[in-house]
């Protein structure tokens, strides 16, 4: 109809939204604020048909403004924020968590917990029931902010405990902390969810009291109930865990296993991998291979000596022993194409020489036995390094050439 | 006195009216449902007048507010408009005389006022916000939501109605409410026999006294004074006296919330004009501002057009007869002849003009400023002095203009998002809402205090002087920005005494016109379509003017028509390409 381009309230707010995201994007405070101010009155009208009404807009644009605006305070913020909690009893919980991040991140601990244990009071007919999840993270938070508490008590003691001082009043008190940090932890984390932090700073309060039974059934619950999300965090603390408590290769091949399935690329598929090489069954060294092989893979890997020196002494082995060349055949199959330009270019070689000649060293027997004694990075850093009369350089040669007829078996 | 029937309850005959006009039986008070009709004998033609003009009140209330009908409400507000305009500049007689009688004649079309009987039943509709505790379940009386969702609403308003149900928890039964007496009845059907009064109306009344006064004011000068807040508008409820309480559906009325276009101001004014059956309306010669030789002229300075072309837009309005004073001047209620629209016309005529001189077809007016560019740099600054002006070229023009217009469109933009809407004057839909909306009132002037501040310096501007000329062009400017005393020779040459344009083509912009009856307008515009060039120049005018590029399309269009009228009547099967 013609009167579509006619300016009315709804569209000079969306424009006057737009221009706000615009200088938001471009950090651009000051002209945030001013379309802010023309948006406010958008507050009297009645948005309940929209997604996301003006009074949320308000609250999140707002909060972003006056948290990076040069002029404004710590005390204009916190202003803000008392009022926008009276904006929506829908979402009152939620902005006080926010403002409670917002106070953790500028160093205000007590106003924090103060404003924590506040919201905790908080009652409003239906609304506490349905705002259940926003009062189970609050719950959370107190208890991890008295799980700090204890922590700093439990350092204070132990200081104490090493001048050979110890203070019951104090032990007390951490304790107290330990149990009301105990109870919220325990809580959230029935809940599926991503839990990092309660996770860790629960096993620890538990570990300490020694209570390991119930931190292992808390992480294997964490790392393996199918309800929760995948969490390759999960594997590591409970890897962690079980490392601590010295357990059996065998459950630590299996914790990492998983992590192996979700994060190829992580950092511990060093550790992953010398387990595995070190391990009698055939099945495990086969894996170990495979592990070390996908973690370099990734970019963030090429530079990683500890891990081409991982894959560098398994080659060896295996070249060594020509029993299972057909591994390397394997894992080399899908990499023979993008591998030599994305690891044993000569550009590289040159820069790896320059900058770490362990790496290259490491690199360049990988490269000499995947790709032969002809191959660019090899032949650079093997001839530098007998320039340089490197001692290891020379014996790296020698074991390329002599083995030179394995590369023909595996590239064949 | 009347009411013969028998009691239910005791069969007596002995009736008396309650305070609340209804029956009650004097031996068993059975109260009934029936009201006495309120025959307003009292409401004769004079009296009503007198109790307007003077504010005689029936009744004071409870909060201190009294009677009032929305047709007070709307002469407020055109008191309040013509009083701007005369600030503007505008004669005075247009307040007393002309507006004046024309509002009187309104009412009394209307049946207001200044007639025997008024028309509809205030009683019945007299529920003011106060008494909505009383529920009547009357199943006649139409409830606020269903009135509310009967009426062309804006849309926007629609949403508060849900807020204020939501609320006030507004139930079914809820009588309806207004603070003035007759508010609902503007919502009830019939709307369209009566042509009730508008917002947007308002505006078409003082275009119609403007055009019967002929001042040198345009609809679009118009509308942008009231955009630019020199004509009161939006918000101006707020200076109603404070006995005229607002509330329920008298915001509906009251308080738009979007800017009128130009397309619906003038079509109300000339419904306005025709209900009121008003005669011929003053002459407009070629010595009147609103005649399309001196529009031309004005538009052309805007646009930074050469002077010259002036002689090409006379040339064209007398060919096909624009110019007229039968075909310029308004008759009322005469449906045969085309409404004109002063601005826009002009405007469509230069837009011809261009086509005519340039062909803007995104390649002839490129080469032919490529000429005059040529031509100018041949020339040396002493020719330039001795023999006039230098040529025009279209690319320099286009590059300057350009960048004004990109700069205040952008200002533009930036205004449109700015505006405020609200007022200091809070609206409630009822007494239940009042202490939410009062709130949400103080934190939204809370937080635009703290915003306001963390905006830096260079808070908002003060409102800009009314100007007539958007966009100024100085000749003392020494990057030469200026092209008004540029020269067309280069694009034109002589023939039998007669300057013709070097352009021996021009393209239509439609082949056939469309019914303006069946789908409203003559043709479609669509971007794709038309060269760049075009678009551009539409664009330039859409802006000067503030109505939709396509608007003016439809005036160029049928421009094009009326000038190329012999040739398209014999036909045309493949080109669109004509040979002047």
């Amino acid at each position: 109809s013609s009167n579509e381009h006619k300016l009315n309230f709804k569209k000079s707010k969306e424009a006057c939204l737009s221009y706000i995201q615009d200088a938001l994007l471009q950090k651009q405070w000051k002209r945030a604020a001013e379309f802010l101010t023309c948006y406010v009155e958008s507050l009297e009208k009645d948005y309940s048909r929209e997604h996301v009404g003006p009074s949320e807009m308000i609250w999140r644009i707002g909060t972003e403004i006056l948290w990076h605006h040069s002029q404004s305070s710590m005390k204009e913020f916190n202003c803000f924020m008392e009022q926008m909690k009276t904006l929506g009893v829908k979402r009152y919980l939620k902005v006080c968590l926010e403002h409670v991040f917002h106070l953790l991140c500028n160093g205000q601990t007590d106003e924090a917990y103060q404003n924590l244990s506040l919201a905790e009071s908080w009652r409003f007919g239906e609304q506490t029931a349905i705002q259940d999840k926003e009062m189970k993270l609050i719950q959370a938070y107190r208890g991890l902010l008295d799980y700090y508490s204890w922590s700093k008590q439990k350092n204070i003691l132990l200081e104490h405990g090493e001048d050979g001082f110890s203070d019951l009043a104090l032990e007390q008190e951490m304790h107290g902390y330990f149990r009301k940090a105990a109870v919220n932890l325990k809580e959230i984390i029935k809940i599926p969810g991503v839990w990092d932090i309660f996770v860790k700073c629960y096993v620890d309060l538990l570990e300490f009291y020694g209570d390991h039974n119930e931190a292992r059934q808390v992480l294997n619950e964490y790392a393996y109930n199918s309800k929760f999300p995948a969490n390759p965090n999960a594997h590591v603390y409970l890897y962690q865990f079980l490392k601590r408590q010295g357990e059996s290769k065998k459950s630590l091949i299996s914790a990492l296993k998983i992590l192996h399935d979700i994060v190829p690329s992580h950092e511990l598929m060093i550790d992953f991998n010398t387990m595995l090489q070190k391990s009698k069954k055939r099945k495990k060294r086969r894996l170990g291979l495979e592990v070390i092989f996908a973690a370099l893979d990734y970019a963030g890997w090429k530079e990683n000596a500890k891990a081409w020196s991982c894959l560098a002494r398994q080659m060896k082995q295996i070249v060594i022993s020509e029993k299972h060349l057909d591994w390397i055949k394997q894992e080399w199959n899908s990499r023979k194409d993008w591998w030599p330009a994305f690891h044993f270019s000569r550009y590289l070689a040159k820069r790896n020489w320059q900058e770490n000649k362990s790496l290259s060293y490491e690199k360049a027997l990988v490269a000499g036995i995947l790709l032969g004694k002809g191959c660019k990075y090899f032949k650079y850093v093997s001839r530098q390094g007998c320039k340089a009369h490197l001692k290891k350089f020379r014996m790296l040669k020698k074991f390329v050439n002599r083995h030179n007829p394995v590369y023909l078996r595996i590239s064949g | 006195r009347d009411f013969n029937e028998r009691c239910a309850q005791c069969s007596e005959v002995n009736w008396g009216l309650t305070d609340g006009g209804r029956f009650y039986c004097r031996s068993c008070h059975n109260v009934t449902e029936r009201t006495r009709e309120v025959v307003n004998t009292d409401f004769m033609t004079n009296s009503r007048v007198q109790t307007l003009s003077k504010g005689l009140r029936k009744q004071e209330k409870n909060d201190g507010g009294s009677e009032w009908y929305i047709c007070e409400g709307f002469q407020l507000v055109l008191k309040k408009q013509v009083e701007a305009l005369e600030a503007l500049g505008v004669c005075p007689q247009m307040k007393d005389e002309i507006l004046c009688n024309f509002w009187r004649c309104y009412l009394q079309k209307s049946k207001q006022a200044y007639c025997k009987r008024p028309a509809g039943e205030p009683v019945k509709a007299l529920s003011v916000c106060e008494s909505s505790t009383d529920v009547d379940s009357d199943p006649e009386r139409p409830s606020l939501l269903h009135l509310l969702s009967l009426s062309e609403s804006e849309g926007d308003l629609q949403t508060d109605c849900s807020f204020a149900s939501s609320v006030s928890k507004v139930s079914e039964s809820t009588s309806v409410y207004s603070g003035s007496v007759d508010g609902s009845l503007y919502f009830m059907k019939n709307q369209k026999e009566k042509l009730s009064m508008t917002m947007p109306m308002t505006l078409s009344f003082c275009y119609m006294a403007l055009l019967w006064v002929r001042e040198p004011i345009t609809l679009s000068e118009l509308l942008r004074f009231v955009v630019e807040g020199h004509i009161p508008y939006l918000n101006v409820f707020q200076h109603f006296p404070e006995k005229m309480k607002l509330c329920g559906l008298d915001l509906k009325i009251f308080c738009v919330e979007s800017w009128p276009v130009y397309e619906e101001v003038f079509n109300k004014m000339h419904e306005l004009a025709a209900f009121l059956d008003l005669p011929r309306f003053p002459d407009i010669t070629e010595s009147c501002f609103l005649h399309p030789d001196m529009l031309c002229m004005k538009y052309l300075m805007e646009a930074n057009l050469p002077d010259e072309l002036h002689n090409w837009t006379c040339r064209v309005v007398k060919k096909i007869g624009i110019g007229e004073v039968d075909f310029l001047t308004l008759m009322p209620g005469n449906k045969s002849t085309r409404k004109v629209k002063y601005d826009v016309l002009a405007v469509a005529v230069i837009v011809v003009v261009l086509k005519l001189l340039f062909l803007l077809d995104d390649h002839y007016e490129w080469l032919l400023s490529e000429l005059a560019e040529e031509r100018n740099k041949n020339n040396t600054e002493v020719c330039i002095f001795y023999s006039g002006a230098p040529y025009f070229e279209f690319k320099k023009w286009y590059e300057v203009v350009k960048h004004s217009l990109d700069v205040e469109q952008k200002k533009l933009d930036e205004e449109r998002a700015k505006y405020l809407w609200r007022c200091e004057k809070p609206l409630f839909y009822s007494a239940k809402n009042k202490s939410k909306v009062l709130k949400r009132r103080q934190m939204v002037v809370n937080l635009q205090n703290q915003f306001g501040k963390l905006s830096g310096s260079g808070q908002r501007a003060e409102k800009p002087n009314p100007s007539s000329f958007q966009l100024s062009w100085s000749e003392e400017n020494t990057d030469r920005s200026c092209f008004h005393g540029h020269s067309l020779k280069g694009i034109l040459q002589e023939k039998c005494g007669l300057l013709r344009a070097m352009n021996p083509d021009y393209w239509l912009c439609t082949v056939k016109l469309c019914n303006e009856k069946l789908c409203g307008h003559l043709a479609h515009y669509r971007e794709v379509e038309f060269p760049q060039t075009y678009h551009f120049v539409l664009g330039l005018f859409s802006f000067l003017l503030r109505v939709q590029p396509s608007y003016i399309h439809d005036e160029v269009c049928m421009i094009e028509h009326k000038l190329f009228n012999k040739k398209l009547s014999k036909k045309l099967k493949y080109n669109t390409v004509l040979r002047k």
